[in-house]
């Protein structure tokens, strides 16, 4: 965490309330996003990666609730927002490329319209002509022909929509954009193309972004620095490199090792287990019923996320002391 | 040598449209052998619209073939007599890739392995289909006392995949035709079921058919590869050729966009040379000439024929034209010379 954060994180935590009790998705997040870079958030589903997003946006619905913490952009905590302060800060300085936007799009509206619905209802001084040039200059940038202003969805391939909905992300030029998923429903070639444009237009404009998915495969490609998330708690953030060449927390070492190389063939590793129950959460690290390197403390205490070196954060026993 | 099930010479049309009659071409004139003298895993590859469902759907006998034969053991599967037919649906079964689909939430996850046994009457009293249910179920390394007795909400998607897995073991199959089965699974379990597969192609000779979009895993899994693109086999051979150096123009793009997981090895930054996507045309060409960076005038004119590149590839490109053409199901001849994996010491399946 420095000053160089656009968006600081400070002990987030999210629950559902259900009739059974509190699902705790996210529980107790804290990192920081360095301007200007591109910080990807992997972990399994079901481990909270999307509430998180939610969470910063201030779209959970009941029975969710924030119940506790910051998110500063730029200073500004969008937890103690009002609603209508933060439908300004909205698509304006952080937007979301929600997961599954793609098939979101409004059938029986035209393009032009879907991006220019998002520019009035958050920021109403434009006026129709600049709204026009604005949709005309954002379908540029997302490498769409003018004319799919016009089309309707059906009319466009799911790479296109897919850039549609990144148009209607930085619409507004927003200084944090979160991407959740973005291109699960794509093949490869038309996920690396509209990869390739999405980090394009994260250096020209100097978005920070947050890349959240499952693939670590996009994540080594894409991202300067990668969080993992476990059960809603992280348990680990460091440089990309860092991660992929000496994972620190079990947790990921795990994962790192589960993946298809080209180097070796034929491995097929797993995590042995289930992940938990985020309603009955284990004791101490929610980690130690999987973990092969469980101590005796690791039932007991939860560890925190700590500084193990210069830019690495880990939460883990192992690294403490 | 006679192949398990083969394609022979097929065509897959599918027609629709209200008013005016629209035709989509799936599959065209494919040959394919599958599962020979030794039982190998076999990956179809392709992206969305390459018609790798349309070629499992035929060969589970769901579709009928517009032309051409589907043939199990020599023999159509559409004129073949009841009993034989039964024979077929026992010995060929299927994973697919939605684990949740799959099942129906009112039943208890038995049901979905019970029905099976029923049907084929594998049992004849209750206990013996307890018994083969738990014999299914540790074989793709679940614990019968976790697994049975719950409903499909209660358990994990990963538990969930390996069940049908399970459920098509318990037929002792032939072959298994397993589509996209870890597409929507986590990466962490990822493994685990394409090891439950792999084992049980090794240790029960049973044939797999792994049609996927994941040049990744099929890399790992498999020992032969045949490529589509809209319907026609681009490339074929043995797996590790064809993704360390593929020859097809389409198969180059299809590597060169893999999201390897290694921040050492990433996308090169230049642009891509084939484009996109473009909207079908007809055309009595190649394929995916529209976007071929070698296109060649030939290559607009007449459609491409395999030729046989090496003694273990082939590749449907114009720019191999001086290597031997394959005739039809000669095809069979590039495949089943890959490599096998070795197995793993003791390496089972987590629970």
């Amino acid at each position: 965490m420095s000053n160089n954060d656009i968006l600081q994180v400070k002990d987030l935590r999210t629950y559902y309330h259900t009739e059974a009790g509190a699902v705790k998705a996210v529980d107790g997040l804290t990192f920081g996003l360095s301007r200007g870079l591109k910080l990807g958030l992997v972990g399994e589903s079901g481990c909270g990666k999307s509430t998180m997003a939610l969470s910063f946006m201030r779209l959970i619905k009941p029975p969710g609730r924030i119940e506790a913490g910051q998110v500063l952009l730029d200073g500004v905590d969008l937890i103690r927002l009002s609603e209508e302060e933060m439908r300004k800060v909205r698509l304006n300085e952080i937007s979301l490329i929600p997961q599954g936007a793609m098939n979101s799009l409004n059938p029986v509206m035209r393009v032009r319209n879907q991006i220019m619905d998002g520019i009035k209802d958050h920021d109403s001084g434009m006026t129709k002509e600049e709204m026009r040039a604005r949709v005309r200059q954002v379908l540029e940038s997302v490498e769409l022909e003018p004319e799919v202003a016009n089309m309707y969805p059906h009319e466009l391939s799911g790479g296109m929509k897919q850039r549609v909905c990144v148009a209607i992300a930085i619409s507004l030029r927003p200084k944090v954009v979160i991407a959740d998923e973005p291109t699960s429903a794509l093949d490869v070639v038309i996920q690396r193309q509209v990869m390739e444009t999405i980090g394009r237009l994260q250096e020209q404009l100097g978005i920070s972004m947050i890349l959240i998915g499952h693939d670590m495969g996009l994540m080594a490609q894409f991202v300067e620095r990668l969080a993992v998330m476990y059960a809603g708690k992280l348990a680990e953030i460091a440089s990309v490199g860092d991660i992929f060449r000496e994972p620190l927390h079990p947790y990921t070492q795990l994962l790192i090792s589960s993946l298809p190389t080209l180097s070796v063939k034929g491995v097929f590793r797993s995590i042995p287990g289930i992940t938990p129950s985020l309603l009955n959460p284990p004791s101490g690290c929610l980690f130690h019923p999987r973990c092969p390197k469980a101590m005796d403390m690791c039932s007991q205490q939860v560890p925190v996320l700590k500084e193990a070196s210069p830019g690495r954060w880990v939460a883990c026993h192992l690294y403490e002391g | 040598m006679t192949a398990l099930m083969e394609l022979r010479n097929v065509t897959k049309v599918y027609s629709g449209g209200l008013f005016r009659k629209r035709y989509t071409v799936a599959l065209e004139d494919i040959f394919l052998p599958i599962g020979g003298e030794r039982p190998g895993i076999l990956t179809i590859a392709g992206e969305s619209g390459s018609g790798k469902t349309t070629m499992g759907m035929l060969l589970l006998g769901f579709l009928a073939p517009t032309r051409g034969q589907i043939l199990y053991q020599g023999k159509d599967l559409w004129q073949m007599p009841k009993t034989e037919w039964m024979t077929f649906r026992r010995e060929v079964q299927a994973i697919f890739q939605d684990p949740f689909e799959v099942y129906n939430p009112f039943y208890k996850v038995d049901h979905v392995l019970t029905v099976p046994i029923a049907k084929f009457r594998l049992a004849r009293s209750k206990e013996e289909t307890r018994a083969l249910v738990e014999e299914a179920l540790l074989g793709v390394g679940l614990r019968p006392d976790e697994t049975l007795g719950r409903y499909p909400h209660q358990l994990s998607g990963g538990q969930r995949q390996r069940i049908t897995v399970a459920r098509a073991l318990l037929l002792k199959p032939r072959l298994i035709i397993a589509d996209e089965p870890v597409s929507m699974v986590d990466a962490s379990l990822r493994a685990t079921i394409l090891e439950s597969l792999r084992k049980l192609n090794r240790e029960m000779g049973i044939s797999i058919l792994y049609i996927t979009h994941d040049l990744a895993t099929a890399y790992h899994i498999s020992e032969n590869i045949v490529v589509l693109y809209q319907g026609s086999v681009t490339e074929a051979g043995d797996v590790d050729s064809v993704i360390k150096e593929p020859q097809h123009p389409y198969t180059q793009l299809l590597v060169s966009s893999i999201p390897w997981p290694d921040p050492d090895r990433r996308w090169e930054r230049e642009e891509l040379v084939a484009r996109g996507e473009t909207l079908e045309e007809e055309t009595r060409g190649c394929k995916f000439a529209p976007r071929c960076p070698f296109v060649m005038s030939i290559c607009h004119e007449s459609h491409p024929p395999l030729f046989r590149t090496d003694s273990s590839r082939a590749a449907a490109c114009y720019l191999y034209k001086d290597a031997p053409v394959i005739e039809g199901s000669d095809i069979g001849g590039v495949l089943g010379r890959g490599e096998r994996v070795p197995l793993e010491e003791g390496q089972a399946p987590a629970t």
